[in-house]
């Protein structure tokens, strides 16, 4: 005991040497895999290397960090320094989709994707004025806990515990997602088998050491991933203008987008209506939107508990502050530098991708063509080579010419390749069934320029140049594909990639332990056994948090298709159904047990009900509320063609019918034009409501209560609770 | 004189949380109402609606939050209800 004990403040009184020589150590380590790319050794096991090196260290330090004390396994002994745990916090808080995707978002939204920089950054001005510090000194281990001590009783527990459970699961499971596919784009490994391999990532980082072990893993992760996000559009601002410094250098950039975007709409390139001018504002997003977005990310992030509960680690309630600023400050780092990254790219591709002829198109094109992430008239290298399977089998089943190979596959049951042979247009299907006629052997990249012409004419683009409309490219391209587009050699493709999975680890573990702290903190010891031995408590986080991993990871090898989406309900839900209760039960003192019952519930349900509503249930919940509705004339007019064509629609053709009133119901299935990713701009005032009409409508908090708020208002003084339960019993 | 020491305290440290919250409203919300009329101004290429949005307000965000922690230290030492070293 005494050696680890020695060996603990050895550790945390030289952490800078520490992460320092590890930081070091990771960047030779780079340059070792930078000299081997010169030999000559292939990039796929140049990529196993980054992953495999970054992800033993992880489990290296994870290992080293396990514990058998509680303090130290919820939250690591109250021992992490300001700026570490800011770090931790920056990890914690930045997921894959925010490496990978940000930049992209910011690509094809220009000015209305800023709406996520701000929203993603602001909110930590609320946790350091409003939260943090006061639950630091209340001393909690978990967000419920303290609602439960706050509005006495399990009540107000459970609901804060059914409310974390919403925002997080399917939170973490887009990280495990995020890990597949990042490590399959990467490693060429099979989804599936990624996904799992994440998970035993996630696992060995957080299970044996609780909090201890996340927090200096996360501390890890965030210097991985910061480097990985960085030196890409550093060297690239070094080779455009000569100064490393992207976030002062593209305002040249933006100009130069403006200046093509007016060429290409001159030149016929794009049409004036559809390119949507970079820094132009509300386009996508109207006012109301963009600002309901900002507010409802910024008190999402406020109110989410995996990172509220970082804070719970500094030595006091003066490093919690501070902590909040250095948090902020390396979050900065990264969406700080997400605008230079889109406008270069923009550039690039509007300068040398648009208006190129279509047999002359750069060769990253094809690399993400092939991923299906690039398409040009909607074909990409990888639906090709799909179709030309398709082609070939049904030839084999008896098809002689192009019409006849959808039928020959349905006869021959092959469901698959005949949706890869429907997805190609019908100009496509020509130039693929002539090319594999002439040469049985022909591949997908063979005939990809002719299938891109075939297109183009049949678009009625007779240039030989590719157009603004015709290109589309996914978000994730855009981090991605910066180091091919600067002619960076591999190895930074491989950092990237070592980056971004750094990001979606760090972000899983963080998740995870919110929620399997809250099954076994305050569901199990709470509520079930509040006399479980130390040990057992343990034991069963240990148990939890391997449960909730795998269940996560089972749901995200499924790939459901809506877990994206999803997500960014996640800052609703816990806006509208936490940020109230936690809220007021710091700043005003009358708030009591029922009153915070009803906010929690109330807004939970709001909120629930808008995002439901209006993605699931779009039809009815339009004719419940068509009144509200943002709908204009045209719109309502085609909900009632549809509903029509609905209803006497014949039962063969029901089910697509019912698909387009659908499909056209969710975009006017809405309260006065509002989407449902800021539903807590309805939960969150009816949650502030509820409370304060309730509490005034009950009895005031006894004396005891009133004074236990003075307490958490005062840094000064010890905690008010030790090992996870109350010093004094307040009711 | 306790309890209004104690009541000085928290009047203070609401002051400065109102101050904060202002700064943060105007930084998240007003400013970006003007983006069209500030575009008009540019910077080093950056037109200046744009770049609030991009930049500007994040660096505000970010000394407001050093600022913050700052003065809420002073304001606990100056009513005794700083934690000891």
């Amino acid at each position: 005991m005494a050696t680890q004990t020695s060996r603990e403040s050895g550790f945390l009184n030289n952490l800078g040497r520490v992460y320092g020589i590890y930081t070091g150590g990771f960047l030779v380590f780079v340059i070792l895999v930078a000299i081997l790319e010169q030999l000559g050794v292939p990039n796929r096991v140049l990529g196993y290397l980054f992953v495999g090196f970054t992800i033993l260290i992880y489990a290296f330090i994870g290992i080293v960090s396990r514990t058998t004390q509680v303090s130290e396994y919820y939250v690591a002994g109250r021992k992490v320094p300001a700026v570490y745990n800011g770090m931790a916090t920056g990890a914690d808080w930045m997921s894959g989709a925010s490496f990978v995707g940000m930049a992209g978002t910011l690509f094809a939204l220009g000015y209305d994707g800023l709406a996520f920089v701000l929203g993603w950054t602001g909110g930590y001005v609320l946790v350091s004025v409003l939260l943090a510090p006061y639950l630091r000194k209340f001393g909690a281990y978990t967000v419920p806990d303290f609602l439960s001590a706050r509005y006495n009783g399990n009540l107000a527990r459970f609901i804060g515990v059914l409310v974390l459970l919403a925002c997080s699961f399917t939170y973490v499971v887009a990280q495990i997602y995020a890990t597949g596919i990042i490590a399959s784009r990467f490693l060429g490994m099979s989804f599936e088998i990624a996904v799992y391999a994440g998970l035993a990532g996630i696992l060995v980082c957080s299970m044996l050491g609780g909090m201890r072990a996340v927090t200096w893993t996360q501390v890890a992760q965030y210097i991985v991933l910061i480097i990985a996000y960085l030196t890409p559009v550093v060297v690239l601002s070094t080779q455009k203008y000569g100064v490393p410094l992207p976030e002062l250098m593209y305002g040249q950039a933006l100009q130069d987008i403006t200046a093509r975007e007016q060429e290409m709409i001159a030149t016929g390139l794009a049409e004036a209506g559809k390119l949507k001018p970079h820094i132009a504002a509300f386009l996508t997003y109207d006012r109301l939107n963009y600002f309901s977005l900002i507010l409802c990310l910024m008190v999402g992030t406020a109110s989410l508990p995996h990172i509220l509960m970082r804070y719970f680690t500094t030595p006091s309630v003066r490093d919690a502050r501070k902590s909040v600023a250095w948090s902020l400050f390396f979050i900065f780092l990264l969406y700080f530098t997400a605008p230079s990254y889109a406008a270069f790219a923009k550039l690039e591709v509007y300068t040398n991708v648009i208006g190129q002829s279509l047999d002359a198109l750069p060769a990253w094109i094809s690399t993400y063509s092939n991923l299906d992430l690039v398409k040009i008239y909607g074909i990409t290298l990888k639906g090709l080579g799909g179709g030309i399977a398709a082609l070939k089998a049904g030839l084999a089943a008896g098809a002689t010419d192009v019409a006849g190979v959808a039928a020959a596959l349905k006869g021959a049951g092959q469901d698959a390749l005949l949706a890869s042979w429907s997805a190609l247009s019908d100009p496509v299907k020509a130039v693929v069934f002539e090319a594999v006629k002439a040469n049985p052997a022909a591949a997908a990249s063979d005939i990809f320029t002719q299938s891109i012409q075939a297109a183009a004419q049949a678009a009625g683009n007779t240039t030989g140049k590719l157009t603004h409309g015709a290109l589309a490219i996914d978000n994730d391209v855009i981090v991605l594909s910066t180091p091919e587009i600067a002619g960076m050699p591999y190895v930074i493709a491989g950092l990237v990639a070592a980056g971004g999975l750094a990001a979606a680890l760090s972000t899983a573990d963080g998740l995870l332990l919110a929620i399997a702290n809250a099954l076994s903190h305050d569901i199990y010891y709470k509520m079930i056994d509040t006399h479980a031995p130390t040990t057992r408590r343990l034991m069963v986080s240990r148990i939890l948090l391997v449960i909730v991993a795998v269940i996560a990871a089972y749901v995200a090898s499924t790939r459901p298709a809506d877990i994206l989406a999803m997500v960014s309900w996640a800052f609703s839900i816990a806006a509208a159904g936490l940020f109230p209760a936690l809220v007021l039960g710091v700043w005003w003192k009358r708030a009591n047990k029922w009153g915070a019952v009803a906010g929690m519930v109330a807004g939970f349900g709001v909120c629930l009900y808008y995002l439901v509503g209006t993605r699931y249930y779009a039809v009815g919940f339009y004719e419940m509320w068509s009144g509200l509705s943002g709908a204009n004339d045209a719109a309502v007019t085609k909900f009632v063609e549809l509903k029509a064509a609905f209803d006497g629609a014949a039962p063969e053709v029901k089910a697509s019918a019912w698909k387009a009133l659908d499909t056209h119901a969710q975009n006017i299935a809405n309260w006065f034009g509002v989407r449902n990713i800021s539903s807590a701009l309805f939960g969150l005032p009816v949650g502030f409501v509820a409370i304060v009409a309730v509490s005034l409508l009950t009895k005031a908090p006894s004396k005891v209560m009133q004074d236990f708020i003075d307490e958490i208002r005062k840094p000064k003084g010890k905690e008010l609770m030790e090992g996870g339960n109350l010093i004094t019993e307040v009711h | 004189m306790a309890r209004s020491n104690s009541e000085g305290h928290w009047a203070a440290t609401s002051r400065l949380m109102y101050i904060a919250l202002a700064i943060w409203a105007f930084f998240s919300f007003v400013i970006h109402f003007f983006v069209n009329s500030l575009n008009a101004i540019v910077i080093f290429g950056f037109p200046l609606g744009f770049w609030f949005a991009a930049q500007g307000s994040l660096i505000i965000f970010v000394v407001l939050l050093f600022w913050f922690a700052r003065k809420q230290n002073d304001i606990d030492s100056e009513h005794g209800f700083a934690e000891e070293e």
